[in-house]
């Protein structure tokens, strides 16, 4: 029993570390929610929830009751399987990418021998990410290029003439705006000789401008305005847009599979949020934390994780800020956009950084 | 031993996932097989300590093209493919192919089973982005040369087509719906005259 309970202890201690993550992305995505709903409240002078629980703080566990306890509509000439299965597509790529997000530094002063069998065999470190994989930022970009067919299935298989021409919309928009999107990842990819999300925050530290926003300012504005187009939000929510298409792909969707691809919605703004603070703003590091504790501690690591969480909600809230304020792109504008600027001035500002990164090189 | 296991479902997962791309009858049934073939084989990659290969694998063919794929098919809006007589002299032909498939598979399997067993080096894994990027910049860079050339080419090309072929096109609906508006202007005057 012992040598079986002895290699299964890493597997255990990997589960808790996915259970962890997972409770804390959500909850962070529940609350975005609220937020959202708050902020938008203030912005349009009112006051937004606040009857369940204090200030409206337990509203996102009564909306999703309301999800569970509601009628689960299905068309009745929809195509049933591919029906049933766009949500949980949408659901899971925009939780995958999850497992290479950097939380925080590795933890290497500790002596983990109190655990039962320390961290696993002759591990000594404890990195708060719960798989290192040497190309994250492909990972990611990749998982989420897969969540497309999540909305493109919904809208195709709800057989409503508002769902196909909002799945439609949403793959042609999120297509024109891949290609932007990494091509702004490219100038950071360059600078630090590393695909690995772990390994760019490492090479942040050590450049001079600190953080990737000062020389790659052009890379963040085409990855931010992008990463709107990419989870559909504001400015560009034309997949959705209530005024012509009822509510795009997702018209046909009622109760808890509305709530899969609500959560999607969410759960992507999150992750686009994380890979906007780890590309451009030095992820959980924070400039002169290693003067006052000593890295690889445990305080140096939850001041870290701090920072990170800190610098995600502010984008989030930027997010949410930006839907107050701006009204809608129409689709050809959207379209025109991406491809003849947003693509252009991401393609001029790889062949700069290449450029300089040359001469850097030499 | 457990990668055997997952090269075992990975594999069985990708097989059936390209029998029912052949046997379905609805496209987009097909192309979202394709996709499961796809990731399968990433998957597969993984395993084979590929993470790059298995990473350009998904962002690429899963997220790329066969979200252009299902677009069309979406656009489209195609019924389901009726079996089409015309095709079925083709079944001769297409079992030969097969059959020439199934030597070359065994033709491999039989000279990687007398090559001399080494272990790999762990240090020097070839699916490390830098490797690869060193190796194609490097030893393979005319070939790299060349097919980036060939894609350019296609891209021309198939910009090309399109623009040859929508623009009389286009003329010739327009030119129909100024006849058709000019004939009802004309029962028009007929009706008024009566």
């Amino acid at each position: 029993m012992e040598p079986v309970i002895k290699t299964a202890f890493p597997f255990i201690v990997t589960a808790v570390a996915v259970l962890i993550a997972f409770q804390m992305v959500l909850m962070i995505v529940a609350y975005t929610v609220l937020a959202e709903r708050k902020v938008l409240g203030w912005i349009q002078g009112r006051i937004g929830p606040n009857r369940v629980g204090p200030w409206g703080v337990l509203q996102p566990f009564a909306d999703l009751l309301k999800f569970i306890f509601k009628e689960d509509l299905v068309p009745d000439k929809s195509t049933k399987f591919i029906y049933f299965l766009a949500p949980l597509v949408a659901l899971v790529c925009a939780l995958m990418p999850m497992v290479v997000y950097p939380f925080g530094p590795a933890i290497t002063t500790v002596d983990w021998t109190f655990l039962p069998y320390g961290l696993g065999e002759g591990i000594r470190t404890l990195p708060l990410t719960i798989a290192q994989i040497d190309v994250g930022v492909l990972f990611v970009l990749g998982i989420t290029s897969v969540g497309v067919y999540g909305i493109a299935l919904a809208g195709w298989s709800s057989n409503s003439k508002y769902s196909l021409m909002g799945g439609l919309r949403s793959s042609a928009q999120m297509i024109s705006y891949e290609l932007a999107m990494g091509a702004s990842v490219i100038g950071v990819v360059m600078l630090a000789g590393s695909l690995d999300l772990g390994g760019i925050i490492y090479a942040q530290q050590t450049s001079p401008f600190r953080w990737y926003i000062i020389p790659q300012f052009v890379g963040f504005l085409v990855f931010l305005i992008a990463a709107f187009a990419e989870t559909n939000r504001v400015p560009f929510d034309l997949p959705e847009a209530e005024t012509e298409l009822v509510a795009g792909f997702h018209t046909e969707y009622s109760a808890l599979k509305f709530a899969l691809f609500f959560m999607a919605e969410y759960v992507n703004m999150f992750t686009v949020s994380v890979m906007c603070t780890v590309l451009f703003l030095g992820g959980w590091y924070v400039p002169g934390l290693s003067h006052i504790f000593e890295p690889g501690s445990i305080p140096y690591a939850l001041v870290s994780h701090f920072a990170f969480i800190g610098k995600i909600v502010a984008f989030l809230f930027f997010y949410i800020w930006v839907r107050g304020t701006l009204p809608r792109f129409r689709f050809d504008q959207l379209m025109n956009f991406g491809w003849k600027f947003l693509l252009p001035v991401a393609l001029a500002n790889v062949i700069v950084t290449t450029i300089v990164v040359f001469f850097l090189n030499r | 031993m457990a990668s055997t296991a997952l090269f075992f479902l990975f594999a069985g997962f990708a097989i059936m996932c390209a029998i029912s791309m052949v046997y379905h009858k609805n496209p987009l049934y097909s192309a979202i097989s394709l996709v499961g073939v796809f990731i399968s084989l990433s998957c597969i990659y993984v395993t084979l300590a590929a993470p790059f290969i298995a990473a350009v694998q998904i962002l690429i063919y899963a997220g790329a093209i066969m979200v252009l794929v299902v677009f069309v098919i979406m656009l489209l809006n195609l019924d389901d493919q009726q079996t089409q007589n015309r095709l079925r002299y083709l079944w001769a032909l297409g079992g030969g192919l097969g059959l020439v498939l199934l030597v070359q598979t065994f033709f491999i399997f039989y000279a990687v089973m007398r090559a001399p067993q080494q272990a790999s080096d762990q240090a020097l894994t070839v699916g490390k982005t830098l490797s690869i990027g060193q190796s194609m910049y490097t030893i393979y860079l005319l070939p790299v040369e060349i097919v980036g050339v060939l894609l350019l080419m296609a891209i021309i090309g198939a910009v090309i087509l399109a623009r040859r072929l929508a623009q009389p096109q286009l003329e010739l609906v327009v030119d129909q719906e100024l006849d058709r508006r000019n004939e009802e202007e004309l029962e028009d005057e007929y009706r008024i005259k009566l």
